[in-house]
């Protein structure tokens, strides 16, 4: 599980370019599902059959990342943020280029930290001058925080856990899983960041009976934190409710009960702000009953995220679960 | 009276958004009862909760009229479970400064009575004293011991205000969740009127679920009933001191009716017309910013729906001393009803006659 | 002049009647079908029943405008804003009111009798209103009501060298693109969008292609231009006289990389002058287009101007014809090439 978070956390992909993310992604569920597509947005596809109930899990590929707006004339790069950046969580970072260029973050003067803003920063990849930076970056090129895989025993750190944990997970979940009793979609989607949006398009072309998405959530457990009841080590948190979504109480109720029947290790999940592609899927059509299994995950959108292995390994079980259970019955 | 005792046990019915079905189950309670019986064809829910009441009508290819109003009210959710408190979280547009020293409930395995409570002022620092308490701040005290209270309640569950209805003067009546259970009591007040009565259209009155964040009920409810004219019943500001004369409705003096991008202006021009055939008087509200009700998501289902909004005055709103007329409910269901009535397959073509605009 | 009659014309969120029967008039020579759908967007098709990929372009018919929301004793009329405008721009402007075109005015304190500090402050939106010449809320209640909208009264024209002013030239730039288009004939079905709404929610545009369900889109539209002195340069986003600006991303839609691709290819073969639009905020019709049933690729030109959201804005007439030359190219090579697949 470590290397194949290690490999999916070092691809730079942010929203709406997540062509490598794919393949690498393909790779790793060929053999492991019936029929592979991909759809107008780019959403990566992956069925496997099993008759009944129609789900869809949703892992999504893209995350944050910085967009190029303009090349000056000493070769500095003004950049604009795709999904959440904070301009707090950027000053001083190593940053790479989707085609491989790396560059550090700068920033005008500044009197008064609280009004740091985007376009008060600038991306420095060393060139001496407009012509030398073209060469390598044009504007509208996209670019991710550098920082790499760290194995802290117990616990792993990386860019980018938001939501390459939850492709390693349902990834895990779709080669552990011998038996489908459902119809399953795991769907690894594009543009979760900037909109929920490869969500929508792909549960509108799979018309699901629930959908269940991956992904992390925040956690209450470091100093002076804001109040979270979820923390790390607690095992997989079972979502009731975020900005985006109020779980269906029966599939959130189904999920608990797998989770009790099975010994898998669970926590309840409030989170106050934030969404997830379950807050895209719920509202398709004439409404999906829809849940969220969740990662704990410390310092989400911030360049070094925290997992702890224990808690990627209660959610690769509960997913499973999920997959292997005559979901149809449970929610009748 | 039926319809008073119908808001009485409408607005006692917990029903924080995501979790309606106390709710419901009064309506469908109540229409399996007595004359009730007679006023629906079929009662159905969907897969978030919307239900659905549906009427039918007379003609062999009817139109079809969708009326949304919302079962949701705003409440609290538990997010912390420690050392025999709760900490909680808004659900919907909580004004946070009306919650302190407020009594809750707090469902849990069962109904627990709690209270909002916070810091003493004897232990504040001098400068907190002036400012409103934080959300993050406040605690529920249920007055159990910790490992009861851990063996009741979890992180996840919902919590409302405890309120009971008030009767005050003039017909007028104060508590939570009036934003919209008086909504959906002027929907069963139109299907009342209609009993008996025959009208071409097919009648749907959803009572919608989630609406206080961010409509979702109303969004996948209308792209299940594919309505050909969709009108949201909710509630608008009462007037009250402090505010502008445009900002606000005297009670008691009918329904409102709003006007802007979201109302589509033939349907307005046809709930004026009802209006004056049933005798109800009506005001009018400007709404330039489509937002904040069913109607602006029924307006994008699909191909687009042809809607508009209709308004019961109240004052205090999102508060649990929210105060409405029950004149102004009955005014409001007697409008909807002569509207289905008046309703027939060639005013709903000429909908998309724009050429003639 | 076409763009001038588009300007002229009242079109507030919502009440886009006069642009509505304007266009209406002159499509009916062009299209094959015209379709209205339930919010009042106008739908010209030509060639419906054609093969080949269904392609919907798309411009709105709607500007930012005032709404009155109540007539005080004295006959003055309050407002509040439709879509959203800079408040600053607001005072000392004329307007029209309604369908019968009330003149009015936007009056506030004169500065003889301002306090010092007041001066430094802009003016609370809350402290404007119409002045109609009423004598009494009686008196203008003759001619307004609450509910009428109200639009800038902005006589627009040619001006300076090769430069066109008026008012809601976003996005009556961009309609005048698709009324250019609709004269041109190509293989495919092509759906010509004329969005209402687009201003207080991108709510036509979405209503329009779930039912076009098209194949691609592209969106026409008129952006901001911030090529003034002073103008911190990487805060310009787009240039006059630089010809149409492509977007590759907006706050609404990451634009699909092969339709980017091709958008430029176009461009370069046929020799035009293109900027890429280098700001990322802002949302338009694309955003609900591109999520539309299963996903649509949907690509955003823009006529480059100055003032956008305000009374009067100006552009460039060379960079509208080249917008012009450059859709049509683009719509050849669809025809050419298929839609644009990576």
């Amino acid at each position: 599980m470590k290397d194949l978070i290690k490999k999916l956390t070092a691809v730079s992909a942010p929203s709406g370019f997540e062509d490598e993310i794919r393949e690498v992604i393909k790779k790793e569920i060929e053999g492991y599902c019936d029929e592979i597509k991909v759809d107008a947005l780019g959403n990566l596809i992956a069925i496997r059959h099993g008759g009944g109930a129609k789900i869809q899990l949703a892992a999504h590929m893209d995350e944050i990342g910085m967009i190029a707006t303009d090349i000056d004339e000493k070769g500095f790069i003004r950049f604009s943020n795709v999904g959440g950046v904070s301009p707090h969580r950027l000053y001083g970072h190593r940053v790479r280029f989707t085609n491989g260029v790396v560059g550090t973050i700068g920033s005008e003067k500044i009197e008064d930290i609280k009004k740091l803003s985007l376009d008060k920063l600038f991306i420095d990849i060393g060139a001496k001058n407009r012509e030398e930076a073209r060469e390598k970056v044009s504007i509208g090129d996209c670019a991710t925080y550098l920082h790499g895989f760290d194995d802290l025993g117990k616990r792993v750190v990386a860019k980018s856990m938001d939501d390459r944990v939850g492709c390693a997970v349902l990834i895990e979940a779709m080669r552990r899983t011998k038996e489908c009793k459902n119809e399953v979609y795991c769907t690894f989607t594009v543009q979760e960041e900037v909109g929920l949006r490869g969500a929508a398009t792909s549960a509108f072309g799979i018309d699901p009976d629930v959908g269940i998405a991956i992904d992390v959530t925040l956690t209450g457990d470091t100093p002076e934190a804001e109040r979270m009841a979820v923390a790390l080590g607690k095992g997989a948190a079972i979502k009731v409710k975020d900005q985006s979504l109020i779980a269906h109480p029966r599939v959130k109720q189904f999920l608990v009960d797998l989770a009790e029947k099975n010994g898998v290790q669970y926590q309840l999940e409030v989170l106050t702000a934030g969404g997830t592609d379950s807050g895209a899927i719920h509202k398709t059509r004439s409404g999906v009953p829809s849940g969220v299994i969740s990662i704990p995950c410390r310092y989400v959108h911030c360049p070094s995220e925290m997992v702890d292995l224990d808690d990627v390994e209660e959610a690769v079980k509960l997913v499973s679960l999920v997959m292997s259970t005559d979901v149809s019955k449970a929610l009748s | 009276m039926k319809l008073e005792q119908l808001l009485v046990d409408l607005t006692s019915a917990p029903g924080v958004s995501g979790r309606e079905q106390r709710v419901t189950s009064v309506l469908v309670d109540f229409l399996k009862t007595g004359d009730a019986k007679s006023w629906v064809t079929e009662v159905r829910t969907d897969a978030l909760g919307n239900l659905i009441m549906y009427k039918a009508g007379s003609a062999p290819n009817p139109p079809r009229i969708m009326f949304a109003a919302h079962t949701d009210e705003i409440g609290l959710i538990v997010t912390e479970v420690k050392d025999g408190f709760l900490r909680f979280a808004p659900v919907g547009g909580v004004d946070v400064r009306v919650l302190l020293a407020q009594e809750v409930v707090v469902h849990g395995k069962r109904d627990i009575p709690g209270i909002i409570g916070a810091k003493p002022p004897h232990i504040q620092d001098p400068d907190e004293s002036n400012e409103s308490v934080k959300i993050e701040d406040m605690l529920i005290d249920t007055g159990l011991p910790a490992d009861e209270l851990k063996a009741q309640v979890s992180v996840g569950d919902f919590v409302t205000i405890r309120r009971e209805l008030i009767a005050l003067r003039n017909s007028t009546f104060s508590g939570k969740a009036l934003d919209d259970r008086a909504g959906v009591l002027a929907l069963v007040e139109c299907l009342r009127r209609l009993n008996g009565f025959a009208h071409e259209a097919d009648v749907y009155c959803v009572a919608t679920t989630q609406e206080e964040v961010g409509l979702r009920g109303a969004l996948v409810s209308a792209f299940g009933v594919e309505p050909d004219v969709g009108i949201a019943v909710d509630v608008t500001h009462g007037s009250i001191p402090g505010l502008a004369e445009h900002e606000a409705f005297d009670l008691g003096k009918g329904p409102v009716l709003a006007v802007g991008p979201q109302v589509h202006p033939k349907v307005l021009g046809q709930l004026k017309a009802s209006a004056e055939e049933a005798g109800v008087s009506y005001r009018i509200e400007p709404s330039p910013y489509p937002g904040g009700t069913d109607t602006y998501a029924i307006q994008m289902v699909r191909e687009g729906v042809p809607t508009a909004l209709v308004s019961i005055p109240l004052k205090y709103m999102h508060t649990s001393v929210e105060t409405v007329s029950i004149k102004d409910i009955q005014d409001t269901g007697r409008l909807l009803a002569q509207f289905v009535m008046d309703l027939d397959s060639k005013f709903v073509e000429g909908l998309k006659c724009f050429w003639k605009s | 002049m076409l763009l001038e009659e588009l300007s002229n014309l009242n079109g507030v969120s919502g009440r886009e009647d006069e642009v509505r029967s304007f266009i209406y008039q002159r499509v009916l020579e062009l299209a094959d079908e015209v379709r209205f759908d339930a919010l009042g967007s106008l739908i010209a098709v030509k060639r419906p029943n054609a093969p080949g990929p269904v392609v919907m372009l798309s411009a709105h018919m709607d500007e930012v405008g005032l709404m009155v929301t109540g007539i005080d004793k004295s006959g003055m009329l309050r407002f509040s804003p439709v879509g959203s405008i800079d408040q600053r721009v607001l005072v000392s402007k004329p307007v029209v009111v309604g369908k019968d075109r009330i003149r009015g005015v936007i009056g506030s304190k004169p500065i003889h009798l301002q306090k010092r500090d007041e001066q430094k402050k802009p003016i609370d939106i809350e402290s404007l209103f119409i002045d109609i010449g009423a004598g009494s809320k009686e008196d203008a209640e003759k001619a307004v009501k609450p509910g009428d909208v109200a639009a800038f009264d902005t006589k627009a024209g040619l001006f300076g060298q090769g430069c066109f002013k008026g008012k809601a030239l976003d996005d009556r730039v961009g309609c005048a693109v698709l009324l250019r288009l609709l004269e041109m004939d190509f293989d495919f079905p092509l759906y010509f969008a004329f969005t209402v709404q687009e201003e207080i929610g991108a709510r036509g545009a979405r209503t329009a292609a779930y039912h076009i369900k098209p194949s691609v889109a592209l969106v026409f539209e008129g952006t901001s231009a911030g090529d003034v002195p002073d103008a911190k340069e990487h805060k310009i986003s787009t240039r006059l006289r630089k010809g149409p600006a492509i977007t590759f991303m907006d706050r609404s839609v990451v634009v699909n990389r092969a339709l980017f691709k091709r958008l430029r290819e176009v461009a370069e073969s046929e020799g035009i002058q293109y900027q890429l639009r280098q700001m990322t905020t802002g949302g338009t019709d694309a955003g609900p287009i591109s999520l539309s049933h299963t996903g649509v690729p949907t690509g955003v030109i823009s006529v480059p101007c100055r003032y956008i959201h305000s009374p009067v804005s100006v552009l460039d007439l060379q960079d509208f014809e080249e917008t012009v030359r450059l859709a049509a190219a683009v719509l050849q090579s669809i025809a050419e090439k298929g839609v644009p697949t990576e």
